[in-house]
């Protein structure tokens, strides 16, 4: 059975690469609570720690946004399976950005957080990008997809692509006060691919149905005609 | 490379000075790399001697200053400055130096003189950053004549009781405590005293975001996010320090006593 199966198919089918890719995707996180266990987060803790938390949930962002055109383009049918671990992940990530940001800079001073969100569009996407992916990490479980059901679900699930937009847009805005974009470009072209791809299937299956609608119909005037001959 | 000075605690802060590790691995200097740790990697490919350093425009006495001319200008003073950087972060400097206005006064400023520009070495060879078009270089950074004359402004040839090291601009830069680091020019070697207000690299890079002026200010935030407060680097405690609180920013960065009447009538929310 499994020889018709190319290597990292199998691969993914193993049980234990679920936990590991777990394992990974916790490794950041892991890697600054060492780092500041032994004193190694550098001059400024608090820049490392934040900035680190961002760019890993960017990072997990445009993974998660990957599964779906990547088993479309292999036919790895098994990536399906870690994309809600991914999505989650990016939540986790965000959820430390967020917090490290409030507690860190603002002191937990929601006046002051909130004066900030209002003044700098910077803030405000961050904030922006965490609201919108909070239901969608509190409507991550099966129940949860049972409950809203399989169409209502992914409509909801399809503010991931904002999200995206959001963070990204996040990310280009705060480099640019230092003038320094290329790296927020490079995710920006990433994340363009992967809409990109979405929108062109997306076209091509309204193309598909068109045509097959086109065909019904000149089927039935065929028959009509024959029918008043 | 040890200097020699003499402190000058009426112009120091009592604050204890942030570790020369610190001072020395932390740095925004473009021209040697983007990242913080790249100009104390990067910078040994810079060559401090010799060193010349050009004064010109509206003075009556123009001269090209040799770095050692320049050392004997005026004597040594030790200075304790509080360092304020636009990103949110604050360190406690000991730099050796003198005023600025020894320099300014020996060259004999005119009538026309409004303002000085001081510009940074440009030599892709030795600063490699600047392959990189991120800002236009030579970097360039200005002050009002009467800012640049203030005793506070002072021309800056060491740290720590040595001579500067190459990531903190040697072998001579600026170093303005009241206003945001970035307008400390760094490896100078041309002062230019001019009648029009100078565009600076920041100012042409992003004009929304940086002013001519770049006071410290609690109050005005054109950048991306709030001057409120400061995290003072190297503080020690658990985890690097990252759970001690930050610390408020204090107007001119605390030193509005000494040059809060330079600014008397201004409106420093337009004029940031």
């Amino acid at each position: 059975m499994g020889t018709s199966l190319s290597w990292p198919r199998r691969l993914l089918r193993v049980r234990a690469a679920k936990p590991l890719i777990f394992l990974l995707c916790l490794l950041p996180f892991a890697g600054l609570f060492w780092r500041g266990w032994t004193n190694n987060l550098g001059p400024n803790p608090e820049q490392t720690v934040i900035w680190t938390t961002g760019l890993w949930a960017l990072r997990l962002l445009l993974i998660t946004l990957a599964v779906t055109p990547l088993r479309k383009l292999t036919g790895w049918a098994e990536l399906a399976r870690f994309r809600r671990m991914f999505g989650l992940f990016v939540f986790f990530y965000a959820l430390l950005h967020f917090t490290a940001w409030l507690g860190l800079v603002n002191g937990f001073s929601i006046d002051m957080a909130a004066r900030d969100i209002v003044k700098h569009p910077f803030v405000l996407a961050g904030m922006t990008a965490l609201l919108l992916m909070t239901p969608l990490a509190l409507t991550s479980t099966n129940g949860m997809i049972k409950r809203l059901g399989a169409r209502r679900w992914q409509a909801l699930h399809r503010l991931v692509y904002v999200v995206g937009a959001v963070a990204v847009f996040h990310f280009w805005w705060g480099k640019l006060a230092k003038n320094n974009t290329a790296s927020p470009t490079v995710y920006a072209v990433i994340l363009a691919v992967l809409l990109g791809l979405r929108l062109r299937w997306a076209w091509r299956a309204a193309q598909a149905r068109r045509a097959s609608l086109q065909g019904e119909r000149a089927a039935d005037d065929q028959g009509k005609s024959r029918s008043l001959a | 490379q040890a200097l020699a000075s003499r402190k000058n605690s009426a112009l120091s802060t009592t604050q204890t000075p942030t570790p020369y590790k610190d001072i020395t691995t932390y740095n925004n200097f473009y021209e040697f790399g983007t990242s913080k740790s790249d100009p104390s990697q990067n910078a040994g490919s810079l060559k401090t001697r010799p060193w010349t350093v050009v004064v010109e425009g509206e003075v009556n006495k123009p001269r090209t200053f040799g770095i050692d001319d320049l050392l004997k200008l005026a004597p040594m003073e030790e200075r304790i400055y509080r360092h304020r950087c636009v990103e949110g972060w604050a360190m406690v400097v000991p730099w050796l130096g003198y005023s600025f206005s020894h320099l300014l006064k020996a060259v004999e400023p005119t009538g026309n003189a409004k303002y000085v520009e001081y510009i940074t070495l440009l030599d892709p060879a030795e600063m490699p950053g600047q392959n990189d078009p991120i800002l236009q270089w030579p970097y360039l950074e200005g002050l009002r004549m009467d800012e640049a004359m203030h005793p506070l402004t002072l021309l800056t040839f060491g740290l720590y009781g040595e001579v500067l090291p190459n990531q903190d601009g040697a072998p001579m830069r600026m170093v303005i405590p009241w206003k945001y680091g970035f307008k400390g020019g760094k490896s100078i070697v041309k002062i230019r005293l001019v009648e029009k207000q100078p565009i600076t690299s920041w100012m042409r890079a992003v004009p929304q975001w940086y002013g001519f002026y770049s006071n410290v200010n609690p109050d005005v935030s054109p950048q991306n996010w709030s001057q409120a407060n400061e995290r003072l680097i190297g503080q020690g405690g658990a985890f690097g320090g990252l759970f001690s609180p930050r610390v408020p920013t204090q107007m001119f960065n605390g030193y509005g006593a000494q040059v809060a009447s330079l600014y008397q009538g201004m409106n420093l929310t337009k004029f940031f």
